[in-house]
């Protein structure tokens, strides 16, 4: 099987943790483009960063290149990436550790819902939070300030 | 293709004024918005100078008069208001700029960042045109000062100024602020004529480097 040690490679990639967002795999995130073969027989991860100045990206790279020595690591910009790459599992993670998940990235005004209680209640604080990809919000029922991925 | 060394530069040295409210920003909320307003710059510096060279070199061992970017983004923060109307004036036409090159990579990915930025300090000049006597005061007298940067965003490009001039206008007539009348241009940057504002901020973004010649963390 002339893919297999590519499909290793992909899955081990993509179970790596965002190291701002550990609770997020790298597949999770959509942040992994592509795992291929190289002309000469090696094999290339391809990776896009969320934000242009994302300097989580630093970080990705080592960790790509301890998790698989030997790969090469390309950075791609092209498509842009869009938080609709954020898969359902990842969407689920991110809620489950208090993080709201994004909406779809078609500009429609959709409520922020707490994740914490579920409220609809809630208000933008501030468009920049933690991180670049995230707003930060407040719940006006529990009252508890939480982060939400914002749609790009 | 977006000219690289311009508008890289550009990216750049904007970056780097907004990463000095970094600990002195009018509140935390702030102090973290200019943060990453700073840091999507930086990011898109990077991508650009890296077209041109070593984007180190470029960055770290360069004299201000090899440097293109337009004089407007080298102006100091000054007041809140100051940084407010830079942002404003720059970034409404960087989004342009980008939005006329939906095939460069940099700028594809760019044009959804700078929404943001460009919402960013519309919602303020509002905000500030709108607050207190004094707010207006000093968006007025921002506004004075950063104005006769404007025209030289627009040499070579001329057909950036209608989208740039309908974002820029709808903000400020709705924070009631006027564009200055009259207000003598000033320009030279993109051939390496800067203000004296430069040197001093290329002397604090580049001591590091410079003394330590080939360190790393």
């Amino acid at each position: 099987m002339v893919t297999e040690p590519v499909e290793r490679a992909r899955a081990v990639a993509a179970a790596i943790p965002d190291p701002e967002l550990p609770v997020v795999t790298l597949g999770d995130l959509g942040i992994l483009r592509d795992v291929r073969h190289t002309p000469d027989g090696g094999i290339e991860v391809l990776i896009t960063p969320t934000y242009s100045g994302c300097p989580a990206m630093d970080a990705i790279r080592d960790d790509l290149r301890r998790a698989l020595p030997g790969v090469t690591i390309t950075t791609v910009l092209s498509p842009p990436w869009t938080t609709d790459w954020i898969t359902e599992e990842g969407r689920r993670k991110l809620r489950e550790h208090g993080i709201s998940p994004p909406g779809r990235a078609v500009m429609v005004a959709l409520t922020v819902r707490c994740p914490r209680c579920g409220s609809p209640r809630t208000r933008l604080v501030s468009r920049y939070s933690s991180t670049a990809c995230k707003a930060h919000y407040v719940c006006r029922d529990c009252l508890e300030p939480f982060d939400h991925v914002k749609e790009i | 293709m977006i000219e690289a060394l311009e508008i890289g530069d550009d990216c750049l040295v904007l970056s780097q004024r907004l990463a000095e409210w970094v600990t002195r920003a009018p509140t935390l909320e702030e102090d973290i918005a200019l943060a990453n307003l700073s840091l999507d710059l930086l990011g898109q510096a990077r991508a650009l100078l890296s077209r041109a060279g070593d984007e180190d070199e470029l960055a770290y061992l360069r004299d201000p008069e090899g440097f293109r970017n337009c004089l407007l983004v080298e102006q100091p923060n000054g007041d809140f208001a100051h940084t407010v109307v830079r942002h404003l004036l720059y970034t409404a036409f960087l989004h342009a700029l980008y939005t006329s090159h939906p095939g460069d990579e940099v700028a594809a990915k760019g044009v959804k960042e700078l929404a943001y930025h460009r919402d960013y300090a519309a919602l303020w000049t509002v905000r500030l045109g709108r607050g207190t006597e004094e707010s207006h005061r000093r968006m007025a007298k921002a506004l004075e000062t950063l104005w006769p940067f404007t025209d030289e965003l627009f040499e070579g490009r001329p057909e950036l100024r209608e989208p740039w001039a309908a974002h820029v206008s709808r903000a400020l007539d709705t924070a009631g602020l006027a564009v200055p009348a009259n207000a003598p241009q000033r320009s030279g940057g993109r051939r390496g004529e800067h203000t004296e504002h430069l040197t001093e901020l290329l002397r604090e973004l580049q001591s590091l480097h410079r003394e330590h010649l080939g360190a790393s963390w």
